[in-house]
């Protein structure tokens, strides 16, 4: 009898539809051009770039337009002249044609359009692989930058002149930084500087600001670092299945994992140099430095470990806190609360329904409960039954904090502008450490003080005593004035009590209808 | 230059090729507007990523709006419609109790072909709650047009005959009572051109506006003698206006083109063909034209108008002369360019996703004459315009001001091109007399940004100038 509910109320969602995630990949890479076959107005990403990620340059994605005309008779030559089209203009290296959920139910042969225009086209073309039924942005981004990688990597292959030679000094790919990804940009600053503390050169970052005709020089690194668990694991599978290179996927946040991260790195560059039968490098003969080195970055170069041990932190202890968002963070962050500060985690949980498994495991013993879920209002319920003196989530999270009146720092995606700074904000790394350590002491801080301003009836009487000048009697306001007076937002609505009174002053008013009120306006200037 | 100020208005159309918000944007001010309505968006998650994404903030003030998303079960039609919808609506009766559910149609909808229209009276029995169908997609519309399909709609629910005297009766006879107390009353109020009210067929207005800015327009025609018995949105649902055979109507906004032919057709009512309330010249051509139908002789309308442009002139001479482009997303450009052009700019194009050059005729007639009457070449009107070639003419011509969706605003700006963000026309206020400051408040906004930021020498912000 139990029949499975599909069609779902809802108004909020962790992760976007899949094109989005294939969107991300080909617009972070350079030169490469999306087309979406899509409706008018399915174009949205490009505002979501331009705006969020403040993008100078226009975002190289365009629709071809499915309408009324395309539904009737099918695409037809559409979508290759409009391949063709882009590939005159702007003669990208790669033209991805990118299903939405309107073409997976049109069931047009797309690929035989690629194949086509593939034929007259000077750049490459390539349909991208997502079924945007079954999987959302993030998997779909880790799938399309996967085939990619293997597009170019197999037409490499099958090349005679192609031999992979590893670069002479150790060197990493890192793999899944791309565009809307939060603080990603920053994040990779962090990692090419703790690489370059540890002597191992970037040899390629994708797709954020690759190239795709540089593709074929991926196996020339020794390792693969794959930050982030949501992007990036299937192109590190593919290229240690085909090319025998190894990778780490520990992200490096919070000091524990930071040190965990930074010696899988040096196991890795040691038994790469034993398979290669390269002698030692230099520096790096025993774990003895690697050690070193981690013990001066956690106790002097970062001031999380220190922080961690002064009084300030020490009034966190046992504090209760819920921590939500993509895995990768959310698993983090639980980390570093309950292990670095003594936080208690009430709660942790993500959106990431795929990789529930792994999510468990990381935050087992960490945490009272886990909650795997993308329905938004079972976060907001189980908030509010925790009452946590914190929350730690993405931007829903935050506004559910509001909602509560509690304390929320924003830790994962889904995210608004204001995650989006200008500032050096990463949270990978040991300036990552300090980033993440000031943003849960700001929360709780914030926390308490409004807790005891509670206690102690506020800073202010909250009774101001209006500063204007025209609080004196001579007027009064007709009910259509009030009521027009109180449309107007509370943030202006002063003012506009003000400019209207005065204007009924200087014309010998003294009944203020809601006439008087626009003339009042009018002369005024708003 | 000069040759083509005598050449008529041409219209061009391009590939289609644009940028613009999906028109189930328009539950983001409809059911604000319409307080006691829930809409219920059935769609996939693409629908609802761009709504939460488009609307941002407003997603977390609890919205009386949903998406039903439909998964893959619902594409391949294992499961039933509409026991799935009747869920739905049942789960927002019990939530909200809401006076009407409106029903977006999507894409989705529209390509597996479900009947909504079929299903709504059938489960409107059921629930006991008016649901209205609107299909506001992407196939066939654009951004604001999702309005429109909305209104025309509900035009079929509004009632033929006024209900038997209720309270809204008393209500407005004990106003009007108090307003004669106050005549009597030793204080004059603001306005002295008040007029004794005219005998006049019903008069609706159509088009959804913030409830200030229809009590402004309101206002506008009460001081010419004419009542306006009622809007097409009210601002409940319960207070849809009586339309029949004898009641003239006007619209508002230029988008609305669906709901006048449906207010003419279906509810036999007398279409007002007038230039929109836009602008000081706008709203003036409109006050004048309801009056000519409705046989007032409009008083005092041109020493108003004239006043305003008075009260506008810091704004005036920041613009003059100036040069607007406008790439075209929300059907408002006409109005929109039409005003400026009064105000002394010159526009290079109008680009405009759809244009029923009925339903505007008027406004393009007047459009015609402000160019004539200025003394500046009539723009080209770009349907369908294509963005890539526009951005080409963009550079060719470098206008003063590029007007254009959020997609190529910060590119233009970063090579040097001031742009204004067009859907903020949507969501200011911008009708009557007394808006017309806001107008140039939004549009002189890049002109003064850059006069505050002139000297700085870094116009344009990319590296190669591609």
């Amino acid at each position: 009898m139990q029949q499975e509910i599909n069609m779902k109320l809802a108004y909020w969602m962790y992760a976007g539809p899949a094109h989005i995630g294939t969107l991300r990949v080909a617009s972070s890479f350079k030169n490469v051009h999306a087309i979406m076959h899509a409706p008018l107005g399915d174009d949205y990403f490009n505002v979501m770039r331009s705006m969020l990620e403040r993008e100078r340059d226009f975002t190289p994605v365009t629709a071809s337009i499915v309408d009324r005309h395309v539904l009737a008779r099918g695409s037809q030559e559409k979508v290759v002249e409009n391949i063709l089209r882009k590939d005159k203009e702007e003669r990208p290296d790669l033209i991805i044609l990118t299903p939405t959920c309107t073409s997976s139910i049109l069931q047009e042969d797309l690929q035989n359009f690629v194949d086509r225009a593939a034929m007259e086209s000077e750049s490459d073309v390539v349909l991208a692989d997502v079924n945007h039924y079954r999987v959302n942005e993030l998997q779909a981004a880790d799938r399309t930058l996967e085939q990619v990688v293997r597009f170019y990597l197999e037409r490499e292959r099958r090349r005679e002149s192609f031999h992979v030679t590893r670069t002479e000094q150790p060197s990493a790919n890192i793999i899944g930084i791309f565009t809307l990804g939060f603080h990603n940009q920053h994040d990779c600053r962090e990692l090419k500087r703790l690489l370059n503390d540890l002597g191992i050169t970037i040899n390629e970052v994708i797709p954020e600001g690759g190239s795709v005709t540089n593709l074929k020089k991926l196996p020339q690194a020794w390792f693969n670092l794959v930050p982030y668990r949501e992007v990036g694991l299937m192109t590190a599978t593919y290229l240690e299945k085909e090319f025998g290179m190894p990778f780490v996927n520990i992200t490096p946040m919070g000091l524990v994992d930071t040190a965990a991260f930074i010696r899988e790195v040096g196991a890795i560059v040691q038994a790469e140099r034993r398979k290669q039968d390269l002698p030692v490098g230099v520096g790096e003969e025993e774990n003895g430095w690697i050690e070193k080195y981690i013990d001066q970055q956690t106790r002097f170069v970062s001031q999380a470990a220190w922080f961690s041990r002064s009084i300030d932190c020490q009034n966190l202890t046992g504090k209760k806190a819920v921590v939500f968002g993509d895995g990768t963070h959310a698993a983090s962050i639980t980390k570093i609360l309950a292990r670095e500060m003594g936080i208690h985690i009430s709660c942790a949980g993500t959106y990431c329904k795929q990789d529930a498994d792994w999510f468990r495991e990381q935050v087992d013993g960490l945490c009272d409960e886990i909650l795997i879920t993308d329905d938004h209002t079972q976060v907001g319920d189980m908030i509010a039954r925790i009452e946590p003196a914190a929350i730690f989530g993405t931007q829903m999270e935050r506004h559910i904090g509001k909602r509560l009146d509690i304390p929320c720092g924003v830790i994962s995606a889904p995210v608004h502008i204001q995650n989006f700074p200008l500032g050096y904000r990463p949270f990978l790394g040991y300036e990552g450490t300090n980033q993440i350590a000031d943003l849960i002491y700001n929360s709780f801080t914030l926390g308490m003080e409004d807790h005891l301003l509670e206690i102690f009836g506020g800073h202010d009487t909250k009774e101001v005593i209006t500063k204007s000048l025209s609080t004196d009697a001579r007027f009064t306001w007709a009910a259509d004035g009030v009521k027009e007076l109180s449309k107007i937002p509370g943030f202006v609505r002063g003012k506009v009590k003000r400019n209207t009174e005065k204007f009924a002053r200087e014309n010998q008013i003294t009944q203020i209808t809601v006439e008087v009120m626009y003339a009042a306006k009018e002369a005024a200037g708003g | 230059m000069s040759t083509a100020i005598s050449e008529p208005l041409t219209f061009e159309c391009e590939t289609g090729n644009y940028h613009t918000f999906c028109p189930i944007s328009c539950v983001a001010w409809l059911y604000q507007k319409i307080e006691d309505s829930f809409f219920l968006v059935v769609g996939t998650k693409t629908c609802g990523y761009f709504l939460q994404n488009a609307l941002g903030v407003m997603i977390f003030a609890e919205p009386r709006y949903a998406m039903a998303e439909l998964e893959e079960g619902d594409i391949s039609a294992q499961l039933n419609d509409y026991k799935e919808l009747k869920r739905l609506c049942l789960q927002i009766k019990q939530d909200r109790n809401p006076s009407v559910i409106v029903w977006i149609g999507t894409c989705t909808t529209e390509i597996i072909k479900m009947d909504l229209e079929g299903m709504a009276p059938r489960l409107e029995s059921e629930i006991g709650i008016p649901i209205v169908v609107a299909r506001a997609n992407g196939l066939d519309y654009a951004f604001t047009q999702g309005e429109d399909t909305v209104l025309a709609a509900m035009a079929h629910r509004c009632p033929t005959k006024q209900l038997p005297a209720s309270n809204d009766d008393d209500q407005v006879n004990r106003h009007s009572l108090l307003q004669t107390i106050f005549k009597l009353g030793p204080n004059k109020p603001a306005s002295s051109s008040k007029r004794a009210t005219v005998d006049h067929p019903p008069l609706v207005l159509f088009g959804s506006l913030p409830s200030s800015v229809a009590t402004q327009l309101s206002l506008e025609l009460k001081k010419q003698g004419i009542t306006v018995s009622g809007w097409l949105p009210a601002q409940r649902y319960t207070d849809l206006p009586v339309l029949n055979e004898g009641v003239y109507v006007c619209g508002v906004n230029p988008f609305l083109s669906r709901t006048a032919t449906t207010l003419m057709r279906r509810r036999k009512c007398k279409l007002i063909g007038a230039p929109f309330p836009i602008g000081a010249d706008g709203t003036r051509a409109w006050v004048e034209k309801i009056c000519s139908v409705l046989g007032v002789v409009p008083q005092g309308l041109e020493e108003r108008e004239g006043l305003i442009w008075k009260g506008l002139e810091e704004y005036l001479a920041l613009v003059r002369g100036k040069s607007v482009f406008f790439m075209g997303d929300n059907l408002l450009e006409v109005s929109l360019a039409r005003f400026l052009i009064r105000c002394g700019m010159i526009v290079y194009e109008i680009g405009i996703p759809y244009m029923d050059r009925r339903f505007q005729a008027a406004e393009l007639a007047l459009l015609e004459r402000t160019c004539h009457e200025m003394d500046v070449p009539i723009p080209r009107i770009v349907e369908k315009p294509d963005n890539y070639h526009q951005v080409q003419r963009i550079r060719e011509l470098q206008p003063d001001l590029a007007i254009t969706g959020m997609a190529h605003a910060n590119p233009l700006e970063a090579r040097g091109i001031s742009t204004k963000w067009s859907v903020e026309f949507t969501f200011a206020q911008i009708h009557g007399f007394t808006n017309s400051r806001d107008i140039l408040e939004l549009v002189t906004r890049p002109l003064r940004r850059n006069q505050s930021l002139q000297g700085l020498g870094w116009t344009s912000l990319v590296k190669s100038n591609l």
